[in-house]
């Protein structure tokens, strides 16, 4: 079989998961006329964003052959930044100021703490060649401990209309969490297709000594991934925070799990150099209308974990069968 | 001796009969026969993807046969995993040996069958006398309480061989055992092997070097394109009638060099010493000068460990900083920090191993031939899929690559056609100095043919090419000067003329 084939039939399986879900969800009448409401469907497309996002850094750190645990504590530190600056500003007491932000300064702010311990993973990851596992495992401490030092502990509420129109807002009939989520895969998918940077993440993740020896700077690469990879944690933040118009010191506990779940589900290899952006939105939706169908069906949460959990493995299993045709 | 008919009937160990297989878009076998007798070597001969492997993976359970039968000691067997092959005393030593570097020889040795005391604890002193019998039966003076990781790959190899006598081996099937491993183990090792024939074990034999032949084997078997070609005793065939066999037409003028004049000097090295990795004080690289011209070839000759490949690797910026003397690239000096500096200045590394070091095999041939100087192909900030397929294209063109596109993965091409991709990636930036570790090693005949005749094209366009190789023949034959080293030091220097295999043998070997 060749590459190509095989790359249009693992494409294949996903999308006949999917579908095959939606039509097994359509078909059971008690929950049919619920499940397929054009509500519900948004309903889906929204609660799917904030995963979506992180998902997708998460797929460019896994392409490059890396992994990144501390996203959900990435998301909880910039949505609490965010939330903070602009409910009560900043106190410089070197300058005895008090600094207020506008919604859009929190925003920027948010992106940015994102960005930044991205970058320090990034750089950890790098100068001290820690490998990822061990240095996310320790952003993930460090960023949830930073979270819950600048909410001591409680949650940030009541932020305004301005901050929650990102989270609840619509435009154009769609929720705001779905434009952006869909913008930004539209534009990680040209960065990965389309771009150096894009071209680099998989050849280091397919042999990092040969993309050395051709000449890649790992460095500046593995740091610029890591980099977006919190920055889009940040943007996960930032919606889930305006959509409960609230950053809680205890929000996004286990993300990178789901996040990974994802990135799997979507065919990406975990040791790297294979898989895509595309492949990823899959494995959210399956995810996602599988978390929704299950909950239309009254399936205890209990038994929901254990049903995501086999559909894991599942879906591993039935790539590591296609690889080994 | 040659093999008389009778000879087939007695002692015959393992018979292969009409053994076929076939991969997807490949017949990797078409009806092979092979026959093996106990206390013989039999080699196998033939060109990368002649199918040697295959029927050697078949005869060790590794995968089942299409069709054909395989007797061993006239009865039928058919093995559905190599633990199967093992237990009726088939045992296969992999190229890439099998071990865990982080347990000790005995317990490799004896891995997945401990010994046991009688409360079901792994009986460690008994598996360490056990193991240590084994390896004063093979003079392997190491304790089997030895990491394996300790132990040099000839070394590890004597290990692998015990672990198949200690599983009563009666067929024991080394996958050439000689290409990664220093002259003096190659000596041990055939040593070994008499001693093995002696004792009655039958072997099956792969290599490419023919030179071996006359010192161990008794008969051989010659493949091409998965197919039996003929077998032979190995003393009634001479070097060319086997190479002939191999190849199936006449090889007169395998490596024709057109004479050029060099040109300009390209590349000046004074006084190179690099530090030992490991051995503080103590200089992987010690004290090299060399130059090069355009349209020249520089051979470099040494054995394992005289530091050639270290060498190129400092050449090409991978040492920065436990390296010390003076690079003068076209009359401008230079101390490369990386890769990317040495590409930037025309210095490119093919390195030893290509798998490793040289491709992405996840990656298209066009993304590999590409990857140094994407920048060629972008067009707007953003790669364009047009300008790097024709890129690519050229240089299947140009090199004669065998793919059947340039989307296809460096994956599943042949070795050959691997090299010729890591060469288009390297001539797609337009380098003044090519630097080549092994350039054909584990490489067909033809692949071989077709790259000297590239570098003839290439030095004849006044690329200066630096050529570490450890095959006599092919630096004799492609180099216009040679340099020979030793544990680090730049023993020796000829010109074409004055070289030969004596003179270049006695200056790589060590002199303590």
């Amino acid at each position: 079989m060749s590459p190509q084939t095989k790359d249009f039939l693992a494409r294949f399986q996903s999308v006949a998961a999917l579908l095959l879900m939606v039509v097994a969800l359509s078909l059971m009448p008690q929950i049919s006329g619920t499940f397929l409401s054009q509500e519900n469907g948004l309903n889906v497309l929204r609660q799917i964003s904030v995963n979506l996002c992180l998902s997708i850094g998460m797929t460019l750190v896994i392409l490059s052959g890396g992994i990144d645990l501390s996203v959900g504590s990435v998301l909880a530190f910039s949505g609490a930044v965010a939330a903070g600056l602009l409910k009560n500003g900043i106190m410089l007491p070197a300058f005895g100021v008090a600094l207020q932000f506008t919604t859009f300064g929190a925003l920027v702010a948010g992106l940015a703490v994102g960005a930044a311990l991205g970058w320090f993973n990034g750089w950890v990851i790098t100068r001290f060649k820690l490998p990822p596992f061990v240095a996310t495992l320790g952003m993930l401490s460090i960023a949830r401990g930073l979270t819950q030092l600048w909410t001591k502990g409680f949650p940030i509420t009541d932020l305004g209309p301005d901050f929650a129109f990102i989270g609840t807002g619509h435009w154009l009939g769609l929720p705001m969490p779905v434009w952006i989520a869909s913008l930004l895969v539209a534009v990680f998918v040209l960065i990965t297709r389309k771009t150096r940077l894009g071209r680099y993440l998989y050849a280091i993740g397919g042999n990092e000594r040969a993309a050395q020896l051709s000449g890649l700077n790992l460095r500046a690469i593995k740091v610029t991934v890591y980099a977006l990879g919190g920055a889009l944690a940040g943007i996960a933040g930032l919606l889930l925070t305006a959509r409960l118009d609230s950053a809680t010191p205890n929000a996004g506990i286990g993300y990178e799990l789901d996040s990974i779940a994802a990135v799997v589900i979507g065919g990406t290899s975990l040791s790297g150099g294979r898989g895509s952006v595309l492949g990823t939105v899959l494995g959210c939706l399956i995810i996602g209308v599988l978390n929704n169908g299950l909950v239309l069906m009254e399936v205890s949460p209990f038994w929901q974990q254990i049903i995501k959990g086999f559909v894991i493995l599942a879906a591993v299993a039935l790539d590591k069968m296609n690889a080994k045709e | 001796m040659a093999v008389s008919t009778d000879a087939t009937e007695v002692g015959m160990v393992l018979e292969a009969r009409g053994i076929s297989k076939s991969f997807p878009g490949v017949k990797a076998l078409d009806d092979v026969s092979l026959t093996v007798r106990r206390g013989r070597l039999h080699a196998l001969l033939g060109e990368n993807g002649a199918g040697k492997s295959t029927l050697m993976n078949i005869l060790a359970g590794v995968f089942p046969a299409d069709s054909g039968e395989i007797l061993l000691e006239g009865r039928r067997v058919s093995f559905r995993n190599p633990r199967e092959a093992r237990e009726a005393g088939i045992a296969i030593i992999f190229q890439e040996l099998n071990l865990i570097p982080h347990l000790t020889v005995a317990q490799n040795m004896f891995l997945g069958r401990e010994p046991l005391t009688r409360t079901g604890l792994i009986d460690d002193a008994r598996m360490n006398r056990d193991a240590a019998e084994w390896l004063r039966r093979l003079k392997l003076e190491v304790s089997p309480q030895t990491l394996m990781s300790g132990l040099r790959v000839g070394q590890q190899q004597v290990v692998e061989i015990a672990r198949a006598l200690s599983m009563r081996a009666r067929v024991i099937i080394m996958d050439e055992p000689t290409s990664a491993i220093t002259e003096q183990e190659v000596a041990v090792l055939h040593e070994l092997i008499h001693q093995l024939k002696r004792d009655g074990v039958a072997i099956i034999y792969i290599t490419h070097k023919l030179d071996e032949l006359p010192l161990i084997a008794d008969e051989f078997t010659v493949m091409r394109d998965g197919r039996y070609v003929g077998s032979q005793a190995a003393n009634a065939a001479s070097h060319d009638d086997i190479v002939r066999m191999m190849v199936g037409r006449d090889l007169s003028e395998m490596f024709s060099r057109t004479h050029a004049e060099p040109g300009a000097e390209v590349l000046r090295v004074a006084s190179l010493h690099l530090t030992h990795p490991e051995r503080a004080g103590d200089f992987a690289v010690r004290d090299v000068s060399l130059h090069l011209r355009r349209g020249e070839v520089l051979g470099v000759f040494g054995l394992m460990g005289a530091g050639r490949t270290e060498l190129l690797e400092t050449l090409f910026g991978q040492h920065p900083k436990r390296a010390k003397g003076k690079i003068t690239v076209d009359g401008r000096e230079v101390w490369f920090q990386n890769a990317r500096q040495a590409i930037d200045a025309g210095v490119v590394l093919a390195p030893e191993d290509r798998k490793r070091e040289g491709l992405v095999l996840s990656l298209s041939v066009a993304a590999n031939t590409s990857l140094a100087c994407i920048g060629k192909t972008e067009r707007l900030g953003l790669l364009d899929a047009a300008r790097e397929n024709e890129l690519a294209s050229g240089y299947v063109t140009r090199l004669h690559t065998k793919t059947p596109s340039v989307h296809q993965l460096v994956r599943n091409l042949s070795g050959g056609n691997q090299q010729k991709v890591v060469l288009s990636k390297w001539l797609a930036t337009q380098p003044k100095v090519l630097l080549l570790d092994e350039p054909t090693r584990g490489i067909d005949i033809n692949a071989k043919k077709e790259i000297y005749a590239l570098m003839d094209e290439l030095i004849a366009s006044g690329l200066g090419v630096v050529m570490v190789s450890s095959e006599l023949p092919e630096i004799l034959a492609v180099a216009d000067r040679i340099i020979v080293m030793s544990e680090g030091r730049k023993t020796a220097e000829f010109t074409r003329a004055e070289a030969n295999e004596e003179n270049i043998m006695k200056a790589a070997l060590p002199k303590n």
